[in-house]
């Protein structure tokens, strides 16, 4: 090995240690803190307890703020799976007049009004409709940001679905409504998971619209729950904010690993915002 | 035996009925849903899809030339104002210095940020397997998928003044890393939470560089940097472009940097997405802060046209210059296109804009 | 079991493509009845209209009494193979089988019965928990075809029902469904744009060509005396020799050479018109020494098709093709002669051919 390979190696690796580095140094503090007897705000390995997960269950908004979370991610994953699969199927199937420049515009509003752009219309918009401090109003609005995306999966998951399978249907006599149900939906289901999986995972660390939209603290989600634990006054309890961080985590890194496993590294990327 | 199949022979004597007809068209309506099922299937989506995004873009236009406010007189009985909003805020102080940190916040964090330490990684990555592999994605991952305020917190903790881990790590007890350099702390915590999505596009990108062009460099002698410029580089300049425009309209509507700094202090990291919650929700200045919003929604505009364009311009040269007739090449590169704007999806709207340039 | 009458039969897409025009045709009860062409003939949208699929533009087809012109596809009593077989993924092959019986409400008891039965005759039993994924090509095609039986339609569509098989399977199959066919004894149209296989399976091919029916016939009929040029450069597995020529009296000028008058012509030509003389390689008889009547040349290529050789004599600078036996071919350069069988020569003038007795021959 000559000495350029193995200051090359060296570098290498110095690299790479740097990387991890950088990037596991503020997940430490999630991973130990929460099994820690004396939780401190610097990461260190923990004097091993599950006593904070006590005080997590006595804390009045935690548990509460993760049935909200709930609440909305299954709203608006449900409102988002139907709506889309609808429209994505109809719009692949059926040649509707002006289909390619909706489909045009629907893909550049979904990219420019985001809800930090439109966050003042959107208050407003809530507000009028009477949809301040309802999780309505929060999934409403989250659904429509976020269907042009989920139509767009769909569409290309519809696409990319051999026509015969509905005409196989057709021929033996099914409905356009039984075609849907005992062929199409069947068939795309891969298509209609990945997008509740997103949708859910969207939703569910979403912080913005339930903050904006939501007052009441019995409503927030835990997005917004976990905010106020820290922001708000006096000394953060730090057993609440590591457990609660932790409970709160750990769904979107099991769909994580769900998804990838089930469909493999292409989708990666898909859970996240 | 001859070939099952003989293809019309001689054309000479059949040349009078040239077969006009593209064979098999694309069944307009396979499931026989007929238009009127079919528009009804979509309604639900487009209304709500109108009312909640496109309704407020609109409504944005309005607002900004209201002095409407959230309490007070004007909340119930807004006035017409005119451009006033609108030249107020271009020239607001405030306003301004937002814009600069903005594009600090942006050309730091997403565009030198995100894609040099992404690529990097990719390319340090790219022929290695194995658990160091693993490790390393599953981390930089970990930083892209978890909750908003979860990172928030993580990252409020690590630079603590009094007992943080940073401080601790480096022996600068009583450093108020957030206090003392805003911007660069936000721009390194983006750097961080951002870096997955281009190390993933690269990765692919890279995949997509044939293992013979790099052969055929090392053969030549050339050093890692040549072998950049003059092999990978040319095969991915589409990905990078694309990659450029994506995180740069989402980090410039990033709102996270809310949770660590909130803007402060004294407005130091108060980039436009937070600076507009301040006037339009904090200070209840309606109008004015739906004119930012309509700078910003221009903004947004701006790059997107530029995105599709180039995806267009990609998509058109990929097309035209031969690769894509070497059976399945082209379909390769569309696939690969496939997954990466799947991830895209990732933050809103990311995805949509590969599906060809519809028709522009 | 029902004859299938299609008249005026017109469908126009959006776009002002006429993939049909103006047809009529009619196929027997029980007939077994090829649409053959080259892609982009019509012959797939004809196949896809009388399903239901497509819906005609003008013209009228009738499923043996009943007018099914305007009646979706689910009520006209077919049973339809798709090219790619369109076997639901996430169904068993039970459960595929009997989903037309499914969509009638039959009790699931009855119709999982009812599979059974098909799926044994078709030879799949045993097979009838797996998913489509699970099965080799040839069986997911028989699948297909039981779900096509299985609710005994009037009519099956088989639609390119051997392109997905690789070609040793391809054999097989052709002989299964013809005997499938003569057994069942139901009217079955199939699509192809293989000549072989049509010629193979079809008790009678119509040839289609831009929308329209060029020949209707047997095999026999559209091999030996192909209607028109079209149909005669179509058919065959080795292309018909198709050669410029001039009467002369009672005798046609080729490629230089002067050939007898087919007999059928006699009357219909006059001395000196334009025509077209074709006569298959299959009956070109070689002949390594001088013979009148003749086309006479080089032998300029000699290729083995195994149990036949492929001469090619260059005539004057005209290519003719001519198969020889085993044993006899002949050496390249050698100077051979290939004589036209009695009989077996067509005369063709502007693209018809030219013959007394009235071949079916459609618009």
């Amino acid at each position: 090995m000559s000495v350029r390979e193995v200051l090359r190696r060296i570098g290498l690796a110095t690299f790479v240690s740097l990387v991890l580095g950088f990037f596991s140094l503020p997940l430490l503090w999630l991973a130990f803190t929460p099994f820690d007897s004396d939780p401190r705000i610097s990461a260190s390995l923990p004097d091993f307890t599950l006593h904070n997960f006590q005080v997590l269950m006595d804390n009045p908004y935690a548990l509460a703020s993760l049935r909200n979370s709930i609440i909305l991610a299954a709203g608006a994953a449900a409102l988002v799976v139907t709506c889309a699969a609808l429209a994505a199927y109809a719009l692949s199937r059926v040649r509707i007049p002006g289909r390619d420049v909706l489909l045009y515009v629907l893909l550049l509003l979904s990219s420019i009004i985001t809800g930090t752009a439109a966050m003042v219309p959107i208050f407003l918009l809530a507000f009028n409709l009477n949809l301040i401090d309802s999780h309505l109003g929060v999934i409403l609005v989250l659904t429509g940001g976020l269907l042009p995306a989920a139509i767009f999966v769909l569409k290309d998951f519809t696409d990319a679905t051999p026509t015969s399978y509905e005409e196989a249907a057709r021929v033996f006599g099914a409905t356009p409504l039984q075609t849907l149900r005992h062929v199409v939906v069947p068939v795309i289901r891969p298509g209609l998971a990945t997008v509740m999986v997103w949708t859910v995972a969207q939703v569910w660390g979403d912080f913005l619209m339930p903050f904006l939209l939501l007052r009441d603290p019995d409503k927030a989600p835990a997005s917004v729950i976990m905010y106020t634990f820290y922001t708000e006054g006096g000394q953060p309890d730090l057993a609440l904010i590591s457990t609660f961080s932790l409970l709160y985590s750990l769904p979107v890194v099991g769909m994580y690993l769900f998804v990838s496993r089930r469909y493999g590294f292409r989708f990666h990327g898909g859970i996240k915002r | 035996m001859a070939p099952p199949t003989s293809p019309p022979a001689e054309p000479t004597t059949t040349a009078a009925a040239t077969g006009p007809t593209p064979s098999r068209r694309v069944n307009d309506d396979a499931a026989g849903l007929g238009t009127r099922r079919a528009a009804a299937f979509v309604a639900p989506a487009l209304v709500l899809i109108a009312v909640f995004l496109v309704f407020p873009a609109v409504w944005t236009l309005y607002l900004g030339v209201t002095d409407y406010r959230l309490t007070g007189i004007a909340a119930s009985d807004p006035k017409f104002v005119g451009t006033g909003n609108y030249t107020s805020v271009l020239g607001d102080e405030e306003f301004h210095s937002s814009l600069w940190l903005t594009l600090q916040f942006v050309v730091g964090s997403a565009v030198i940020g995100q894609t040099v330490l992404g690529f990097s990684v990719a390319w340090v990555m790219r022929d290695r397997s194995g658990p160091v592999r693993r490790l390393v994605e599953a981390v930089i991952l970990l930083a892209w998928i978890l909750p908003g305020s979860v990172i928030a917190f993580l990252w409020i903790a690590l630079l603590d003044r009094d007992s943080g881990t940073l401080n601790a790590l480096l022996g600068t007890p009583g450093t108020a890393w957030l206090l003392d350099h805003p911007m660069a702390c936000i721009i390194v915590f983006n750097i961080w939470r951002g870096t997955a999505f281009s190390m993933m596009l690269y990765s692919a990108a890279l995949g997509n560089v044939p293992p013979s062009h790099l052969e055929t460099a090392r053969l030549a002698g050339a050093s890692t940097l040549q072998t950049l410029r003059d092999v990978v580089l040319p095969r991915i300049r589409g990905h990078i472009l694309t990659s450029l425009l994506l995180v740069s309209l989402w980090t410039f509507n990033d709102f996270t940097p809310f949770l660590i700094t909130a803007g402060g202090p004294d407005g130091k990291s108060e980039i436009m997405s937070v600076y507009v919650y301040r006037t339009a929700l904090g200070d209840g200045r309606l109008g004015f802060g739906a004119a930012i919003s309509l700078v910003m929604i221009l903004i947004n505009l701006v790059i997107a046209l530029l995105y599709l364009r180039a995806l267009r311009e990609r998509r058109e040269r990929d097309g035209g210059d031969g690769r894509g007739g070497r059976g399945g090449g082209g379909r390769r590169d569309g696939r690969e296109r496939d997954g990466r704007g799947r991830r895209g999806h990732g933050r809103r709207g990311g995805r949509g804009k590969r599906r060809k340039g519809v028709a522009v | 079991m029902a004859v299938i009458t299609l008249s005026g039969l017109t469908k126009v897409y959006p776009g002002g493509v006429r993939a049909l025009d103006a047809l009529d045709l009619e196929i027997a009860d029980g007939e077994f009845f090829a649409l053959l062409g080259p892609s982009g003939c019509g012959k797939t949208t004809l196949l896809r209209t009388v399903a239901g699929l497509e819906t005609a533009t003008a013209g009228s087809v009738r499923i043996g009494e009943t007018d099914v012109t305007r009646l979706p596809p689910g009520r006209r009593d077919v049973g339809m193979v798709f090219q790619d077989y369109a076997l639901f993924p996430h169904m068993s092959v039970t459960d595929n089988i009997a989903y037309p019986l499914r969509i009638k409400k039959a009790a699931k008891n009855e119709r999982h019965a009812a599979a059974a039965d098909v799926a044994a005759e078709l030879g799949l039993d045993g097979l009838l928990a797996r998913r489509p994924s699970e099965l080799s090509g040839g069986q997911q095609q028989r699948v297909a075809l039981a779900r096509a039986m299985v609710a005994r339609p009037q009519v099956f569509l088989l639609d390119e029902p051997l392109s997905n098989l690789d070609a040793r399977l391809r054999l097989e199959a052709r002989t299964f469904l013809k005997k499938l066919q003569r057994e069942l004894g139901v009217t079955t149209v199939f699509v192809t744009h293989d000549q072989a296989e049509a010629l193979a399976m079809a008790d009678r091919i119509a040839v289609m060509e831009a929308g329209r029916i060029r020949q209707i016939g047997t095999p026999a009929e559209v091999f030996r005396r192909p209607a028109n040029l079209f149909v005669a450069a179509f058919i065959g597995s080795t292309p018909m020799n198709l050669v410029d020529a001039r009467v002369r009296g009672e005798q046609v000028e080729a490629a230089g050479v002067l050939l007898p008058l087919p007999e059928e012509a006699r009357g219909l030509v006059t001395d000196g018109q334009a025509v077209v003389y074709g006569v298959r390689p299959d009956y070109l008889d070689y002949s390594p020494s001088p013979v009148d009547g003749s086309f006479s040349g080089r032998v300029a290529v000699v290729e083995n098709l195994g149990s036949s050789s492929l001469v090619t004599l260059d005539v004057e600078g005209v290519l003719i093709h001519a198969l020889v036996g085993e044993g006899s071919e002949p050496e390249p350069d050698e100077h051979g002669w290939a004589v036209p069988r009695a009989g077996r020569a067509l005369l063709y003038s502007d693209g018809d051919l030219v013959n007394g007795n009235d071949v079916t021959v459609a618009a």
